[in-house]
């Protein structure tokens, strides 16, 4: 019976063409330094579904987002394990992305013919941050405040156009709801639709053109 | 293969397999859905005795108001809620305490004595001293709460959201 339903899904969707391409291709004898890209992803799906689960509770604004938190820290069932995971989770994804870029660095796996691969992970590596930088400010704690007040105000030490990328991000001269609310959209729309496509992009060459193998003496 | 009295190697990975997926299933299942119904597992309705002071402070035949306040909390968010009861000793020495809300729309009826009536300021409604209907566009009597005296204190029973 199941077989039979898989058989007649497979010959429509391709099921095991699409593992064969993607799970089963040829790879060279690697290292554990290999998986950092798989960990990278598991841990943007991780943060995807802790982010959305967060949503249900999280309000983004003044007057509600400390206390929606609080909220989710010690009413809701769990939620101190799922805002956990998110926490944690985060810092953990820019460690673990950047360390796969170190890989890939040291290894010497951005050259021909992955260039562009490089490339897209280094917009992969930039929201990553970028998903820091405005999670960061969420919580709308003093440390969530200043910490945006102070990068802010760096990013407004461009010479020329400081001051209005400064305004630019907080949406005004001061911080306040606009600020809260622009970072609450791009943390949660704009980053993650980027990542998800790049990741597209990012794996597509990953499968096309196969991973390097590791440097030998020779090479 | 050999066939063997005991469960082969394949049906043996089988079971493992399918235990620790229910495990793990069951490790992030039950926490996400948890998470997700919490709300409607609170108890939000209250069902409390409120002291209305002694039983001294009402007089014999008039209707005295007395105000309280009760926090009702959704979630993080906390409102404040006032209501307010008029308290009727009888000259048997019973009590009896009726919500000043009209059973109209809501707004909140005042005892005029030379009337001898609750009377609505909103549409004109009227009730007499025991809160039943004289006249006006009111649907039922006012609200009665339960009393009860504990040590000279008396106490209305409040159930509510």
């Amino acid at each position: 019976m199941f077989q039979k339903t898989f058989d007649w899904l497979d010959e429509r969707l391709g099921l095991k063409t699409i593992y064969a391409t993607v799970l089963d291709r040829k790879v060279p004898k690697v290292n554990w330094w290999f998986t950092l890209g798989s960990a990278s992803l598991f841990l943007f799906l991780l943060q995807g579904i802790t982010g959305i689960m967060l949503t249900i509770y999280y309000v983004p604004s003044p007057d509600h987002a400390y206390d929606s938190i609080q909220y989710i820290m010690t009413s809701v069932s769990y939620g101190w394990l799922i805002r956990g995971i998110h926490h944690w989770g985060a810092s953990l994804m820019v460690l673990i992305v950047f360390f796969h870029m170190l890989r890939t660095f040291y290894f010497g796996a951005y050259k021909y013919p992955r260039e562009f691969t490089w490339v897209t992970g280094v917009f992969l590596l930039l929201l990553t941050l970028g998903m820091g930088f405005t999670g960061y400010l969420l919580p709308w704690n003093q440390r969530a405040y200043w910490a945006t007040t102070v990068a802010t105000s760096i990013a407004g030490t461009v010479p020329f156009i400081g001051n209005f990328i400064n305004q630019v991000l907080r949406g005004g001269v001061d911080l306040s709801a606009v600020t809260l609310a622009r970072f609450f959209s791009v943390h949660i729309w704009w980053f993650p639709a980027m990542i998800a496509g790049l990741i597209g992009v990012h794996l597509y060459m990953v499968i096309r053109l196969g991973i390097s193998s590791v440097p030998k003496e020779e090479d | 293969m050999p066939s063997s009295p005991h469960m082969s190697r394949r049906e043996f990975v089988a079971i493992v397999t399918a235990a620790a997926g229910t495990v793990m299933g069951a490790l992030i299942g039950i926490p996400a859905i948890g998470y997700l119904i919490t709300p409607a597992l609170q108890k939000v309705a209250a069902d409390v005795w409120i002291p209305v002071g002694p039983t001294a402070n009402y007089p014999v035949g008039t209707p005295t108001l007395f105000n309280f306040n009760r926090t009702k909390v959704n979630g993080w968010e906390k409102t404040v809620n006032s209501y307010g009861v008029f308290v009727i000793q009888h000259e048997d020495g019973s009590f009896l305490a009726l919500s000043n809300k009209c059973t109209h729309l809501s707004c909140r009826v005042n005892w005029k004595t030379d009337s001898s009536a609750y009377i609505c300021p909103c549409h004109d409604a009227y009730f007499d001293i025991n809160g039943q209907i004289i006249k006006g566009p009111q649907p039922r009597p006012l609200d009665a709460y339960e009393t009860k005296i504990e040590a000279d204190i008396l106490y209305i029973h409040f159930v509510g959201s």
